[in-house]
């Protein structure tokens, strides 16, 4: 960035006394009316003055629109007497023994971590082979079938292809299963993965496998030794990527499973504020709590170790 | 040691890199394979390490045909142009990469990468990742995981040009002391006509997917068998000008010169004997340059002075013709004034139909 | 040249990618393609036409245009995305990025950081929190306003969801355009400037220009993802009486829950057609940018 030439108060931390050391040498011719006496435009350093509370009132704003539906999350987990309005906690832990009271919830969290976990690594595994394949080797249609799963996995949506995947599910006997959610969701993850990891593989050079190709090296240890290593931020990024669709997702979770005992924590919560009767806030506030942390820690993780690169599936 | 006969390589899409090639390459040699981008150098070297299949010819290792093998059972080691060093290995596990896929137990294969490392210098860098090295010490790390193996032979991808000016003189004198040393037969590909000239035994140049010439580097330097090879080698390009025989004479560019004598390889001495067109061919190292009148002399206005050093290359500008001659320090003529350019006897040579046919 | 550097040849190949193939065939094509069959017919979850569907031809299509909770559905979807895809996370977004540009600090990143959170929490967590927030009687918000017994769920449904999806997604807009903003020259914005430039001509003759492929990119992605969110069912589940019953909602009460399979996969035929606009149009500017780029 370079800096703001008008002066931004903030951005320009150097010593007082006029002195511009943060301005590289080739750009220090000062753009813009200079606040001061000699400047022509007087006016100028008022309508920046009220340019900055503008959009610092701006952002206040909406720092507020974006926490306040939260607060409830991080208040109310651990009030004693929790209610729907946001308060100041009375402070206690005890509505966590909520969570172990409730015959579902705790054991949603497993189901979670089995179909996220499954569906990572399928997803992992079937679209590092693909996409390897596809990277090196010249297939007739190769680039045709990209562009077909590019096009497919934004159209073909859980939305769109509910009623046929359903009925698919029953007739194959997955409903109720924690395979067929894996295998649902796989199915619709895969194509942005391969896409991807393609990037990812094409993106490094084919002389270290053809050296190791030279030294001996079979198909297979040329893969383990060499590609996998290399591509590791890849895989990390759609394993991440993986998990965090398939705990936060809803609906094929929602329409495959009938069994409390299978469903995962996202349809679980649902179910426990949408029952009859008066909602159970010491469970719902610290179970919602306990079921986010875990993508806000893996976000966190990805964001401090990678930068927060997203790829966001086909976003490019 | 290694030959390659009839080889023909055509890539999809109707490019022909090689032409029809045939090659031998003897045991212990160090052998140079040189010639322009896109001439097809690069493709034989991975025909020959099994990189690429042959469209039809045949690929024989040490008395063994090759041809249809996997590059991994070949039994040789190739050092990649970028080196091509697992960034996620060490210097140990790089090094002992290929005895890894051996299946050769890991403290025998970390005693053989700390005993070729010492042999390169190379022991205090064992622990490091290819990252933190500098581009020389790349270079030696990538020599020495083609020697942990014990190749038969060796395939070097312009194993020099990745590295700056000043290292790349280095890295050349030690590349032929450790290729005399090992004694393992080598081969190796290059742009660079003085890097061939300096490291090989032998040098086969390449145009179009043909061999044009193969022999030492005296022999490809003083007889340049096509005018193609003798453009291409000599750090200063060779003059070539088009001229006419005639009444036992040379006419070239206004210049009247003594007839050809021996034509090479003895034989038919009458080939450059009477009247046609030839190219007659003389390096400026071997021009003098008078600023007197010279019947045996190219006239031209000297236009460019280049300092090469100890010497100056001077560029004369004639009517129709460049001509280039090297002039010791001090001896620079004036821009802009004239002067001749003359051929030493015996050193030119005689071109027709771009074949070599006779020395003047 | 450079192809099969491993050299696994093409039987392998296949091999490698064959199963990756298989599931996404079985469970990303086969049900788009059976969409269009089971539209085609009466297909029903119980009942004499669940054991023995019949196909009806159009009928579904023409029992769908019929039907006043269809159109009124599709008016409410056109509403949902343009409210909150297009005016909402893009506007929104391009206006924290264009404001957060050049900040640095902890304004910038706890700006960012709950912007992001709404985005990464999961829907149904982020549903309860705005059935919390909007609740009738003790939702902070009616605290907050001092408006107590507001009941902006059932007075305000569509309202309601159209801000919830802007507080959802705005993320992805807003670092969208911080990349694109980023990539503006700022020797173009201080050429504007020296000339005099308001901001909001520096933003008509500057950025604009420059961003346009991302502003469209944007519009296009985000009103795809909106038209086909699930999420805000957790909130209102179409509700008050089909007041906020987007296309989404429709086919899943009238297929799964009304057990009318061969309509909601007609329905279901539609939403793909139209996605399958949205993500050609998409696909068509990718392409022409990496041109412009190689």
């Amino acid at each position: 960035m370079s800096p703001e030439p008008a002066g931004d108060p903030d951005a320009r931390p150097g010593p007082a006394g006029g002195s511009e050391p943060r301005t590289p040498p080739g750009s220090a011719v000062p753009v813009g009316p200079a606040p001061g006496p000699r400047s022509p435009v007087r006016h100028a350093p008022v309508r920046h003055a009220l340019g900055r509370i503008s959009s610092a009132a701006f952002l206040a704003l909406v720092a507020a629109f974006f926490a306040l539906p939260m607060l409830w999350l991080a208040s109310a987990p651990f009030d004693a007497h929790p209610s729907i309005t946001v308060s100041v906690p009375e402070f206690t832990l005890a509505n966590f023994r909520a969570i172990l009271a409730n015959p579902y919830a705790a054991g949603s969290i497993v189901n979670s971590v089995i179909q996220a976990g499954g569906a990572a690594v399928l997803v992992v595994v079937l679209a590092a082979l693909a996409a390897y394949a596809l990277s090196r080797v010249r297939v007739p249609g190769r680039d045709v079938l990209l562009y077909v799963l590019l096009l497919l996995s934004s159209v073909v949506t859980g939305t769109a292809a509910m009623v046929p995947i359903f009925e698919l599910a029953t007739r194959l006997g997955l409903v109720d299963t924690h395979l067929g959610v894996i295998l649902v969701v796989s199915g619709g993850l895969l194509p942005a993965a391969i896409f991807i990891l393609k990037d990812f593989m094409d993106a490094t050079p084919t002389s270290y496998e053809e050296s190791a190709r030279v030294f001996g090296a079979s198909p297979a240890q040329i893969l383990r030794h060499i590609v996998v290593p290399l591509v590791r931020p890849g895989l990390a990024t759609v394993a991440v990527w993986a998990v965090a669709s398939v705990w936060g997702g809803f609906l094929m979770q929602y329409i495959l499973l009938r069994d409390p005992d299978k469903s995962p924590s996202a349809v679980v919560l649902f179910t426990l504020y949408t029952e009859g009767g008066q909602p159970d806030l010491p469970l719902i506030s610290t179970f919602s709590l306990l079921y986010s942390l875990p993508v806000v820690l893996m976000y966190l993780f990805v964001s401090s170790r990678y930068g927060f690169r997203f790829h966001g599936g086909i976003k490019q | 040691m290694i030959s390659v006969h009839g080889l023909t390589k055509v890539f999809p899409g109707g490019v022909r890199a090689l032409d029809s090639l045939d090659l031998e390459i003897g045991e212990g040699e160090f052998f140079a394979l040189l010639g322009p981008s896109g001439c097809g150098k690069t493709t034989l070297l991975r025909t020959i390490a099994g990189l690429e299949t042959p469209t039809s010819g045949s690929v024989v290792i040490g008395g063994t045909d090759v041809t249809a093998l996997p590059p991994g059972r070949r039994d040789v080691a190739m050092v990649f142009q970028d080196y091509a060093l697992f960034p996620h290995m060490d210097v140990t596990d790089n090094i002992s990469y290929p005895l890894r896929i051996r299946k050769v137990p890991r403290d025998r294969r970390r005693a053989r990468a700390a005993e070729v490392a010492g042999r390169l210098s190379l022991t205090e860098l064992l622990g490091r990742r290819p990252g933190q090295l500098s581009g020389g010490q790349q270079q030696r790390v990538a020599l020495a995981r083609a020697i942990a193996c014990h190749p038969r032979a060796f395939l070097f991808d312009e194993p020099l040009s990745n590295l700056d000016a000043r290292l790349r003189l280095e890295a050349r004198t030690f590349l032929k002391r450790l290729q005399d040393e090992l004694g393992v037969t080598t081969v190796f590909v290059t742009h660079d006509q003085g890097e061939a000239l300096a490291l090989a035994h032998r040098i086969a140049v390449m145009d179009a997917g043909r061999v044009a010439q193969v022999g030492t580097p005296t022999e490809v330097f003083h007889r340049p068998a096509t005018t193609f090879v003798a453009s291409f080698i000599g750090s200063t390009p060779m003059n070539l000008l088009p001229g006419r025989m005639g009444d036992g004479a040379l006419h070239v560019a206004g210049a009247v010169l003594p007839a050809p004598g021996d034509p090479p390889g003895g034989g038919d001495g009458g080939d450059g004997g009477d009247g046609g067109e030839i190219v007659y061919g003389v390096r400026p190292e071997y021009t003098d340059l008078s600023t007197t009148r010279r019947d045996d002399g190219f006239a031209g206005e000297v236009a460019v002075l280049e300092n090469l050093g100890t010497a100056t290359l001077v560029t004369l500008e004639g009517p129709g013709h460049l001509v280039q001659a090297v002039v010791p320090e001090g001896r620079e003529p004036a821009l802009g004034t004239t002067a001749w350019a003359v051929p030493r006897p015996g050193r030119a040579l005689l071109y027709r139909d771009d074949v070599l046919v006779g020395r003047a | 040249m450079n192809t099969d550097a491993a050299g696994l040849g093409r039987s392998r190949a296949v091999v490698f990618a064959l199963p990756a193939l298989v599931l996404i065939g079985v469970f990303l094509v086969f049900p788009a393609l059976w969409t269009i069959y089971l539209g085609l017919t009466d297909y029903r979850l119980t009942g004499l036409a669940a054991a023995d569907p019949q196909v009806v031809g159009t009928a579904n299509y023409t029992a769908a245009l019929g039907d006043e909770r269809f159109r009124s559905s599709f008016w409410l979807t056109a509403q949902y995305v343009l409210g909150s895809a297009v005016i909402g996370q893009a506007g929104l977004g391009f206006t924290l990025a264009w404001t957060l540009r050049g900040r640095r600090g902890t304004v910038r990143r706890v700006v960012e950081g709950l912007v992001l959170l709404s985005w990464i929490l999961p829907g149904s967590v982020v549903a309860f929190l705005w059935i919390a927030l909007l609740d009738r009687d003790g939702g902070t918000l009616n605290a907050l306003l001092g408006t107590p017994g507001a009941a902006w769920l059932l007075d305000h449904p569509m309202l309601s969801i159209i801000v919830f999806n802007t507080w959802r997604g705005t993320a992805f807009s807003m670092m969208l355009y911080s990349a694109a903003l980023e990539n503006v020259p700022v020797s173009h914005l201080e050429t504007a400037r020296l000339a005099g430039a308001s901001t909001l001509q520096r933003l008509r003759d500057v950025v604009l220009p420059q961003i346009r492929g991302h502003v469209l990119t944007n519009v296009l992605l985000t009103s795809l993802w909106t038209f086909n969110d699930f999420t805000p069912f957790l909130i209102t589940a179409g509700g008050p009486e089909g007041r906020s019953e987007i296309l989404p909602f429709y086919v899943y009460n009238t297929a799964l829950r009304g057990g009318q399979l061969g309509f909601g996969a007609a329905v279901s035929f539609l939403i793909l057609l139209i996605n399958l606009v949205f993500a050609l149009a998409y696909l068509r500017l990718l392409r022409n940018r990496r041109e412009v780029a190689v």
